[in-house]
């Protein structure tokens, strides 16, 4: 079973920047069980841009499509046997990211 | 009743969730399981009084309920090969290694419990698929619509399947904080009955307290050895033996120490003793140190051994608040310790405690109505009569507000 892993962080109250050591450990061990299948960091919110081409010209906007304090700061996906152990991974993510994780499974 | 009606209730009693289970189990889908069951369960209302009831009525309603799904499934999948429909006439799935304990029940509690879903939502499905409530009875007891109830329950099964959580019992180092989930949804369902919110709803909703305690029960039956589901289910106990003596002829809640305390069940007040007792044995041969649910029931324990509210033992009933303090450090814990407290050192001692818990509870009746009567019995009438205000307004029990409104209006 998939799972989208996101990391959740917070404008107002950002989790520390230190973190990245951790995380490589973690990844490590993620590849070494067989769960990891995918993870990336993503660069700030401001840099993306919003491609709306369902009418007769694409139009292109600068920024994310919605503006909030929570935002997505990197995603991981993970292949795994059930929600239990992808919560039991994602209950450590939190620790070692030192921010919010959101768990969601691929249909 | 005539017998075959209460062959259908009882076997509705004793059969539901075994039926529910053994079909998830076999079908790996709650939703199968539970259209399947409700059907096996028409079909018995249908057939039983006709046909008699049969030797093996579990068995009946199994292998029914079994047909309706497979039913279901063929006709779910006709454009499915032949090979996959040949599968389900055999329940050919490998037997799983033995956990600590193999009940298909407590696979089907620990599922409806699971604490990625949200408390509401495990109270709800757990009433429905473990305790057998229609959606209708649920929706009733907690006071929304059907239709909204429905909506609950469908968009749990949805989550369950889509997001895989798992049907099986939690490993053993996981299994403490789950049975704990498992008993705080209990006890939820138990507190909503004993202290039925909303202004058209009876005092206490003797369905949802009986309903509990019958899980209750039967989670310590899969689970004899845990503490907690035996302090959860001695509180319980103890708390129902009193429920003929909690609410007067006019409808007003009576207070603990206004009860007539020869109304009290004698026969649930010595059950929870027993559990009580069996629980100080174990602690006291080296088990693991009582939880909160066995304090709280050793404090019941205290209360129920006095035959007059003088008689009471307040400094054990304090001593036993101190230990769940150290447990569980919350202003509504810090409270019940300050109401023993005003018996052992007087309403001012007391009020001086629940006055320091003002801003965690402004919002809480019962730090109103704890204040109101410890400011009454200080002579403090003009700020009883504010408490007393205050506490009404945020009481939800009817009898409750009954009771808080003479009380007031005797001040002098």
């Amino acid at each position: 079973m998939r799972y989208l892993v996101s990391v959740i962080d917070d404008k107002t109250n950002p989790g520390s920047t230190d973190r990245q050591p951790a995380i490589s450990a973690f990844n490590d061990r993620l590849i070494a069980e067989g769960y990891w299948v995918f993870a990336g960091g993503l660069a700030d919110t401001d840099t993306a841009t919003v491609i709306d081409n369902r009418g007769e010209q694409a139009v292109f906007s600068d920024g994310p499509f919605v503006e909030s304090k929570e935002y997505l700061a990197g995603v991981w996906v993970w292949e795994v046997p059930d929600l239990d152990m992808a919560l039991k991974l994602a209950t450590e993510a939190s620790k070692v990211c030192d921010r919010k994780i959101e768990v969601r499974p691929f249909q | 009743m005539s017998a075959v009606e209460e062959a259908i209730t009882s076997a509705h009693r004793a059969e539901w969730a075994r039926v529910v289970a053994a079909l998830t189990r076999r079908f790996g889908d709650l939703d199968i399981a539970e259209e399947a069951a409700a059907e096996a369960f028409a079909s018995a209302v249908e057939r039983w009084p006709a046909d008699g009831v049969p030797p093996n009525p579990g068995g009946w309603l199994t292998t029914t309920a079994n047909r309706r799904a497979i039913d279901r499934i063929r006709r779910e999948s006709k454009r499915d090969d032949k090979q996959k429909e040949a599968q389900l006439m055999y329940d050919d799935d490998p037997p799983e290694p033995l956990g600590a304990v193999d009940d298909e029940r407590l696979r089907l509690i620990f599922t409806c419990c699971h604490p990625a879903l949200a408390m509401e939502t495990r109270v709800a499905l757990t009433l429905r698929m473990v305790g057998g409530l229609t959606v209708a009875e649920i929706a009733r007891a907690f006071l929304v619509q059907e239709s909204a109830m429905g909506q609950r329950i469908t968009r749990a099964k949805t989550k369950i399947k889509a997001a895989r959580i798992p049907y099986r019992v939690p490993a053993a180092e996981d299994l403490p904080a789950r049975v704990s989930g498992v008993l705080a949804v209990l006890y939820l369902v138990f507190n909503e009955g004993y202290l039925a919110t909303g202004p058209d709803t009876d005092p206490v909703r003797h369905d949802l307290t009986t309903e509990a305690i019958r899980l209750t029960r039967l989670i310590r039956a899969l689970l004899p050895a845990d503490g907690e589901v035996a302090g959860l289910l001695a509180l319980m106990l103890l708390t129902e033996a009193r429920r003929a003596a909690r609410v007067s002829a006019s409808g007003e809640l009576v207070p603990l120490g206004e009860q007539d305390r020869g109304a009290w069940d004698a026969t649930l007040v010595a059950e929870g003793h027993r559990l009580v007792r069996e629980r100080l044995a174990a602690v006291a041969a080296g088990g693991a140190a009582p939880g909160p649910y066995q304090i709280l029931a050793a404090i019941n324990a205290v209360h129920t051994s006095a035959r007059d509210v003088r008689d009471t033992d307040w400094s054990q009933v304090v001593a036993l608040y101190d230990q769940l303090v150290r447990l569980d450090p919350s202003p509504i814990v810090a409270l019940n310790r300050a109401i023993a407290v005003a018996e052992l050192d007087g309403p001012e001692v007391a009020l001086a405690a629940v006055d320091r818990l003002a801003e965690p509870l402004a919002g809480y009746h019962a730090y109103h109505v704890t204040r109101a009567d410890l400011l009454r019995r200080l002579g403090s009438s003009e700020q009883s009569r504010a408490a007393y205000d205050k506490a009404i307004e945020l009481a939800g029990n009817t009898a409750e507000t009954a009771y808080l409104a003479r009380r007031r209006d005797q001040l002098g």
